[in-house]
């Protein structure tokens, strides 16, 4: 099981943290030009998603998977945006990203007044904390693929 | 602010010294401003600025999704203020289109220790209170204005406060390309 990466998306669609550990293939834009394009088909694929569904979708947009990789979604109500890519065989990824949410996020930038909530997160500690997250997660494996 | 764990224990604090610490911000704003007004104001906007933070500990912490509706909204906020104040106010007088309801506090550790002078009787000593519940709104996309109605420090019986949904605010969509 392998973690690819992951994007933090504030509500307004600026890309607030972008982090990766095993990635193989780059996309041949930049960073910038990626989130855009990322956070583009997220909301695309989340106003698809609201318009089909045959039922009422409360949590709408879950994830979807390729034949290499799984993409995670999790979209909290205030409008913050995690999206986590990994292996197929990855599970309970979406709990990580509740995890991340919690006990992460709040902790190191919510509750950090220097950190301003719609920008690009500069601090060192958050970043350290993502990282510690994400490694000792069973998800996580080192090996390269 | 803890630094410490990531365990989500609400962290007790003493209830006095965060009435006191309260205190003693309003005697600074009006000190500051020289003027009620100016600091009910100051007041509401430090709230607001609260609010968006605490929205998200809030929703860390209870998990909760959306609003189906106001009367759901008005569920959350009183069991905000279980969590974040320890006391659970009362819901009571719905508007009968369902946009407006009252929040009854028959205690209020803000104002514990409390009493007006004369000179303040403008003063909305809880107004920071309206600032929190806009600015955690406005988070979760609602826009909302919230105003105090009764208030115990004005020799009332019991301190209301007023909630009036305004409008849903629509999700952000991509920025063009420009």
């Amino acid at each position: 099981m392998t973690i690819h990466n992951l994007y933090i998306f504030s509500k307004t669609g600026i890309l607030l943290y972008y982090a990766e550990w095993n990635r193989l293939n780059k996309s041949g834009i930049t960073k910038e030009e990626e989130a855009k394009l990322m956070y583009g088909m997220l909301f695309s694929i989340k106003s698809f998603v609201s318009k089909i569904s045959p039922l009422d979708p409360k949590e709408g947009f879950l994830y979807y998977k390729t034949s290499k990789y799984t993409l995670h979604y999790f979209e909290t109500p205030s409008g913050l945006k995690f999206v986590l890519n990994t292996d197929n065989a990855s599970q309970n990824a979406r709990e990580l990203l509740q995890q991340l949410y919690r006990e992460v996020y709040l902790e190191y930038v919510v509750k950090n007044p220097l950190c301003q909530l719609n920008e690009p997160i500069q601090s060192e500690l958050f970043k350290i904390k993502v990282d510690e997250l994400f490694k000792k997660s069973p998800l996580f494996l080192s090996r390269s693929l | 602010m803890s630094r410490t764990g990531t365990k989500l224990d609400a962290k007790k604090v003493n209830s006095e010294l965060f009435t006191l610490t309260y205190g003693a911000l309003v005697a600074q704003l009006i000190k500051d401003y020289e003027n009620v007004e100016d600091a009910n104001k100051q007041l509401e906007r430090m709230g607001y600025n609260i609010g968006i933070r605490l929205i998200e500990d809030f929703l860390a912490r209870t998990g909760s999704g959306r609003c189906y509706d106001f009367r759901d909204t008005a569920e959350k906020i009183q069991s905000g203020f279980k969590i974040f104040l320890g006391i659970t106010p009362s819901i009571t007088n719905w508007s009968p289109a369902g946009d407006e309801f009252s929040l009854c506090f028959e205690t209020n550790p803000l104002t514990e220790f409390v009493e007006l002078p004369d000179n303040c009787s403008n003063l909305k000593y809880c107004n920071i209170l309206t600032g929190v519940l806009r600015g955690a709104c406005e988070m979760v996309q609602m826009e909302i204005a919230c105003w105090f109605v009764q208030d115990q420090l004005k020799n009332d019986n019991i301190t209301e406060l007023r909630v009036k949904f305004v409008k849903r605010l629509e999700d952000a969509i991509p920025a063009g390309e420009d």
